[in-house]
């Protein structure tokens, strides 16, 4: 036996003692899905059992070194543990903005002080964090942010605005893009870590087409930052932040291979909706599509993990992934008819297909809009000519 | 596996992209033997080119002489064949008839299997009885006749056909029309007497034979495998030939997205480079994803038949369907970018439209798979 196959035999044995039940069945709501932080509520006991001894094994973060809450694992053993995490359809034991983004940028650029201090409570799902990118001015042209952190000793002094930030009424610390040099557009931002419970920080969420508040605008009001909460360097947070937006690859490629893409077509057999000829074929050609979607995923994430990535590719993946999921929704109200209109009904679930189906539009909008992607594409990639 | 070439693949894919890049270009290939009006429609000399770099034995297991590879690796050729438009047999022999005669007992594969891994043979492969896919439906009647079988009917559009020194043609033996049962594969010599040919030259200048099967008489040793029972290696032939198709289709996508990329950079209006304009970006980096999805979909799927999954079958399909939307939108946005001279024969774009539209047709199109597809998850 490999080493590799003992080690999916060890993993086998553990999920079989660990993972509880309850945890083995596909996310259907949102309280499904474990956020971790100081106010978080469990929606089970399971729901903390999980997260706890995945925590313990370094499992909510496998391939981060040991010493900051990770497991230490290889490439090709991440893989097996996916793998073996879909095979029973584990929950993933933690969803978090400090494990998928805040996480790469601190390992790639934080002081070893700071990776000791911020990671480990990433990983145990103490603290949960959200991201200060966009502002009121400033969404595909972000660099032009004029969110303000005037130096004042010790401290910055940061004032302004962001908008879209994802669940900052509920997160503990915010990490936050911040002009420090008027003068200087891309050399002129930081990137800075700050408690949200600082006074002056104020948010409001903002109510989606879906009816559901996931996004708030956040007020900064001479929120204190003090000088050691920087990552990098001061006035080079957009190389951290660029950074940062090329690991939504670690993201993407933390969803591809192992698990497996269900078949609409069979999904919504299964629901017992009968569909007519054309409806068939619309979603069968979708199916073809959101297969070879899930192929590349998975080739994606195999050369993204072994270095063989182009580095504009995340946009790519990005791009197509969210269409199609746009798409995917599109078809389930189709099939849905007139079942699939009801917003509150316990039927319906109160509502999720159609309030799934209007929060899939923001996919192809936020961490980017799709014409950005394509831009990037087009000149990173195809190395088109032009601005 | 990961989905990554290995070193050996790399090195192959090097190998064979240089080779079909100079050998087997446009030019020398492709055109010449279009506008020599060749009745082959390929040129035997490249044919055996392929056999002394071993490409012809690719799939063909070590201990039959041949390089023991995969469809992963046949793949990596067929997408460089796709590329360059290049005119062979590859696609049907190589892959296909490879597929056919690794079901024959030794007499028959000695027969046909040295020739072909020496380029100095030709098969070509009869399923099909209508103008679509439909590999379900098989009515060439084989009647048994003394210690042999006396076949009579027809097959249309065989690629290849009247160049071949070998047909392989799947026949009833018994059973109605869709039975499952009641197949079998024959090797039919090209000098069988009662084989007729009607040539006939497709849209992408590939030379097909309409043949006729009047009172065919071959003896009980034509027989590739077990009488009534070839549907299993039927069905190999056929996913064979489906994957491969895609790969191809990959290849002729990146061809023509190449040719397009480049007229972008080079072409110029109203004083800029046309591919400086969004309305075109835009198009070009949706085209180039379409075309990375499709190349992963084949890829993974001939990984899983090399594997014997019992995914492969769903992944296989997908793979055609998506090749064959790939490459109809690259040669179509390939034409449409390049404007007017994109109507010309001088460029070759539109040679990769019609390669496209043959590729797409044969082994089933976009709408056939994806029919697959659904019937294969159940719905």
């Amino acid at each position: 036996m490999s080493e590799l196959d003992a080690f999916r035999q060890d993993i086998r044995g553990w999920l079989e003692q660990n993972c509880p039940p309850e945890m083995r069945a596909p996310v259907t709501s949102e309280s499904d899905t474990c956020w971790g932080g100081r106010n978080y509520r469990f929606q089970s006991e399971a729901q903390r059992q999980w997260l706890e001894r995945c925590a313990a094994r370094g499992f909510t973060v496998p391939m981060w070194p040991k010493e900051y809450g990770g497991a230490g694992l290889s490439a090709p053993e991440a893989k097996v543990l996916r793998e073996e995490m879909a095979r029973i359809n584990a929950r993933s034991p933690l969803s978090s903005f400090g494990i998928w983004m805040l996480g790469p940028a601190l390992l790639h650029f934080g002081t070893h002080e700071q990776k000791l201090h911020y990671l480990p409570p990433i990983a145990r799902g103490e603290i949960r964090w959200c991201q200060g990118y966009s502002e009121p001015g400033s969404g595909s042209d972000l660099v032009s942010l004029q969110t303000f952190g005037e130096a004042r000793g010790d401290h910055w002094e940061v004032t302004g605005q962001k908008i879209w930030t994802s669940y900052a009424d509920k997160a503990d610390w915010i990490f936050c893009l911040v002009r420090t040099d008027k003068t200087n557009k891309y050399q002129g931002i930081s990137f800075l870590l700050f408690d949200m419970a600082s006074e002056g920080v104020t948010t409001r969420p903002i109510r989606l087409i879906s009816g559901a508040s996931p996004f708030c605008e956040t007020f900064f009001d001479a929120v204190k930052v003090p000088k050691d909460q920087i990552v990098g360097e001061v006035n080079r947070g957009w190389d951290v932040a660029k950074y940062l937006l090329g690991h939504e690859r670690e993201m993407i490629s933390a969803t591809g291979g192992g698990e497996r893409t269900t078949s609409l077509g069979a999904e919504l057999a299964k629901q017992g909706i009968e569909l007519d000829p054309v409806l068939r074929a619309q979603v069968a050609l979708y199916d073809v599509d959101a297969l070879a979607f899930a192929a590349m995923s998975e080739k994606f994430s195999d050369e993204a993990r072994s270095g063989r990535a182009h580095p504009a590719q995340p946009n790519m993946m990005k791009y197509a992934g969210t269409e199609l999921n746009k798409r995917k929704h599109e078809l389930t109200m189709m099939a849905g008819g007139s079942a699939a209109l009801e917003w509150e009904s316990y039927a319906s679930g109160g509502g999720a297909k159609p309030r799934s189906w209007l929060r899939t539009k923001a996919n192809s909008i936020e961490g980017g809009t799709s014409e950005i992607m394509l831009n990037v594409i087009a000149k990173r990639i195809l190395d088109l000519p032009g601005a | 596996m990961p989905l990554y070439h290995t070193d050996d693949q790399a090195m192959l894919a090097d190998t064979v992209r240089s080779f079909m890049a100079e050998e087997g270009a446009i030019k020398p290939q492709l055109r010449h033997w279009r506008d020599k009006d060749c009745p082959d429609g390929f040129g035997h000399a490249l044919w055996r080119q392929f056999a002394e770099l071993g490409l012809n034995g690719i799939l063909v297991p070590e201990a039959d002489g041949g390089l023991g590879m995969g469809h992963v690796e046949a793949g990596i050729v067929l997408a460089e064949i796709g590329r360059n438009l290049t005119p062979s047999p590859f696609l049907t022999n190589a892959v296909m008839g490879a597929t056919a005669l690794a079901a024959a007992a030794d007499e028959l594969k000695q027969r046909w299997l040295p020739g072909v891994m020496a380029g100095a043979t030709v098969l070509a492969v009869a399923i099909d009885e209508g103008a679509k896919h439909d590999p379900e439906r098989i009515t060439l009647k084989a009647e048994r006749s003394g210690n042999g079988f006396r076949l009579s009917g027809e097959k249309p559009c065989v690629i290849q056909g009247a160049s071949a020194d070998c047909l392989i043609v799947a026949a009833r033996t018994s059973g109605a029309d869709r039975d499952t049962d009641g197949v079998t594969l024959f090797a039919v010599p090209k000098d069988a007497a009662g084989v007729g040919h009607d040539r006939v030259r497709l849209v992408d200048s590939v030379m097909a034979s309409h043949i006729r099967f009047d009172n065919v008489e071959l003896v009980g040793a034509a027989v590739i495998g077990e009488v009534d029972g070839g549907r299993a290696t039927l069905n190999r032939i056929v996913a064979a030939g489906r994957v491969g198709a895609a790969s191809e289709l990959v290849g002729v996508a990146s061809g023509a997205f190449g040719v397009t990329t480049a007229y972008l950079q080079t072409r110029k209006q109203f004083g800029r480079l046309i591919g400086e304009f969004q309305a075109l970006q835009h198009r070009a980096a949706h085209l180039y994803s379409e075309i990375e999805i499709a190349h992963a979909a084949a890829f993974k799927a001939q990984q899983l038949l090399d594997a014997g999954s019992p995914e492969a079958e769903l992944m296989v399909s997908v793979a055609k369907a998506k090749a064959s939307s790939a490459a109809n939108l690259a040669v179509r946005e390939g034409v449409q970018m390049h404007g007017g001279v994109g109507m010309t024969d001088e460029f070759d774009i539109g040679l990769y439209m019609k390669r496209e539209r043959a590729l797409t047709e044969f082994m089933g199109d976009g709408n056939y798979h994806a029919g697959r597809v659904a019937a294969l998850s159940g719905y």
